[in-house]
């Protein structure tokens, strides 16, 4: 215990003294804000028009507007922060675990910290701690730009109901496990270009198809819930994906998400400190 | 005063694959002198200290300090400090937030961070990122970092490397007066006489093996002498001696005979019947620096 406290600090104290955590959160908060904001018009000037000319949903849904029923509309809009931002908090914890590797730090580091065990799990809690932060920052831009936006052309942004806010505090708490699945994924492919490339080609590509192919087959579907993103979704509890997807996909509860997205990041760093971590730092 | 504890290698060895890079090394270094770790590159230095400091698992032996492993050491950085490349820094990172950080993860007292800067001369760059740093600033930098748990004991990979004549005086002055305190000084270097007038002890290591160990004038016992030869028949002494299974290399003032004393090379000549002008025997120019190559075999240098 008494390395840990220390490597703690010392790990808070890595992330702020470099520019990366600011300029991921910047992009991050423009990125998803102005998407937010611009999904949010898009659909209201839509709705507006008249001219909505998609099916109208299941019956009992009431209103809809593209499809999504209208009390759906600001959750999907708000839940952007964590449906599209959720890569920044990986990108940032693959970062701190890549960075040791690519510039020979963990030979000053584990020097100052020789149980390198201690030094994986202070960049888990540090980690978790900027997570955090950068959901809270993607919500200030969804719920910014968005709520505007919904309330232009008449929509209630709901923010004033616990269930808006419940949905904010699990996106912050998707957003934090984010951080840890990079950390995990940063100590199993240390290579820092390999591990970022990895982190945009799932998150962008390959989870995205694996999860359209859920929509055609139930097996499909029930493998795809539990793919790190849809386990994410289901923690937030509302989507664009899981809207767009349709009804029809299967979706965990918010809790079991949670924990499935904390068993990818416990998996990926026990697995890295086996293969990795423990290595001779020649 | 931070009390120097000794260094003890016991039996250490380490392979990389089929790579024997240390072997059976042992080797005590004691308090309150400066000892040089010397050997060409690639003999096992690096790979030494890393084991020392826990970084790097032995295959089989044990390396400790004051008698205790690296791991078992509380804060280490009050007991040791190493630095052991000068590269071992995010260059996005300021020297001051670097001493910070390895400050707080040892618990050490954040003002020994500018105490630090001050003693290598780097105050006036500590918010400089660390990307726009020379070779030099960097080796100041990485020894500052050493420095912040004011150690007993000090464990330099190649420190020497990259610093400018300046640099290297500052160095050497400065290593002298903490091995003056009582501190155990550990200096690794590939060139003996980068590090000839700071050290007291030498440990010298070829090819992952230890092959000497005592004080700097125990080299002086392996130097290679020469007898310096020459007749007004020049042509006549060479034969003769090299009839006689000796080397004789021309020279500007003479034939120069290694591996022979004078009255060896006095009575080949007399036998053969050729006058001789010359005769005299003298140490070589750099004669710690010939003994230093003869142990390490001449192939291995630099
Ligand atoms: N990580 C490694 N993998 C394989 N071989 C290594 C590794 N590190 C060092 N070696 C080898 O071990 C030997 C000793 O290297 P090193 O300790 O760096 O020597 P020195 O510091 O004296 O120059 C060399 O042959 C080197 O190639
Ligand atoms: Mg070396």
């Amino acid at each position: 215990m008494s390395a840990f406290v220390p490597a703690v600090r010392a790990e808070f104290t890595k992330t702020l003294s470099t520019r990366m955590w600011w300029i991921l959160a910047i992009i991050l908060v423009a990125y998803v804000g102005l998407l937010a904001g611009g999904i949010a018009f898009g659909l209201g000037a839509l709705d507006a028009s008249g001219q909505d000319d998609a099916p109208p949903g299941p019956v009992g849904m009431g209103e809809t507007v593209a499809g999504i029923p209208v009390d759906l509309l600001a959750p999907v809009v708000y839940s952007l922060a964590t449906a599209v931002g959720y890569v920044f908090p990986a990108l940032l914890g693959a970062m701190l675990v890549t960075n040791e590797f690519r510039h020979k730090t963990l030979t000053p580091t584990f020097l100052a910290t020789p149980r390198r065990g201690a030094v994986l799990s202070a960049k888990w809690v540090v980690m978790f701690a900027f997570g955090a932060l950068f959901g809270i920052a993607a919500l200030i831009g969804t719920v910014g730009l968005g709520a505007a936006g919904l309330t232009a052309f008449g929509f209630d942004p709901i923010l004033g109901e616990s269930d808006t806010w419940a949905l904010f505090g699990r996106a912050v708490l998707a957003m934090a496990l984010w951080a840890l699945v990079g950390v995990g994924l940063g100590v199993i492919v240390p290579s820092q270009v390999g591990s970022i490339v990895i982190i945009l080609a799932f998150t962008q590509f390959v989870e995205p198809i694996l999860r359209l192919a859920g929509g055609f087959a139930d097996w499909a579907a029930q493998v795809a819930q539990f793919l790190p993103g849809a386990a994410s979704d289901a923690l937030v509890g509302a989507s664009i994906y899981t809207v767009m997807s349709g009804a029809g996909s299967e979706s965990l509860d918010w809790w079991q998400g949670g924990l499935v997205l904390l068993a990818y990041a416990a998996l990926f760093t026990v697995i890295g400190y086996l293969a990795n971590w423990r290595r001779d730092v020649t | 005063m931070p009390e120097g504890v000794p260094i003890e290698f016991d039996g250490v060895t380490k392979r990389f694959g089929s790579v024997a890079a240390v072997s059976d090394f042992s080797a005590t270094i004691l308090p309150g002198r400066v000892t040089g770790f010397l050997g060409p590159n690639g003999a096992g230095k690096t790979t030494s200290l890393r084991m020392l400091l826990g970084l790097v698992a032995p295959t089989s032996g044990r390396a400790t300090i004051g008698g205790r492993s690296y791991a078992e050491i509380e804060r280490p950085f009050a007991t040791v400090g190493a630095a052991l490349e000068a590269a071992s820094f995010h260059p996005g990172r300021s020297a001051r937030d670097h001493l910070r950080v390895y400050a707080q993860a040892s618990s050490i007292d954040a003002r020994r961070v500018d105490t630090v800067l001050d003693a290598v001369g780097l105050t006036p760059y500590a918010k400089r990122r660390v990307s726009g740093y020379s070779l030099g600033m960097r080796q100041r930098l990485g020894l500052a970092t050493a420095l912040l748990g004011d150690p007993g004991v000090l464990v330099l990979d190649e420190p020497i490397n990259g610093l400018d004549p300046e640099g290297i005086k500052w160095i050497r002055t400065f290593l002298r007066s903490l091995a003056d305190e009582g501190r155990t000084i550990l200096v690794s270097s590939h060139l003996l006489s980068e590090v000839q007038q700071t050290v007291d002890e030498v440990l010298i290591i070829a090819k992952g093996r230890l092959v000497h160990t005592g004080p700097l004038a125990s080299l002086e016992s392996h130097a290679v002498h020469q007898v310096v030869v020459d007749s007004p028949t020049r042509p006549a002494l060479a034969d003769a001696l090299t009839a006689a299974g000796m080397e004789p290399v021309p020279a500007d003032d003479g034939l120069i005979v290694t591996g022979a004393e004078p009255d060896q090379v006095g009575a080949v000549a007399f036998a053969a019947r050729v006058q001789l002008s010359v005769l005299y025997r003298r140490k070589a120019a750099s004669e710690l620096e010939d003994s230093f190559l003869a142990l390490v075999g001449e192939e291995g240098s630099l």
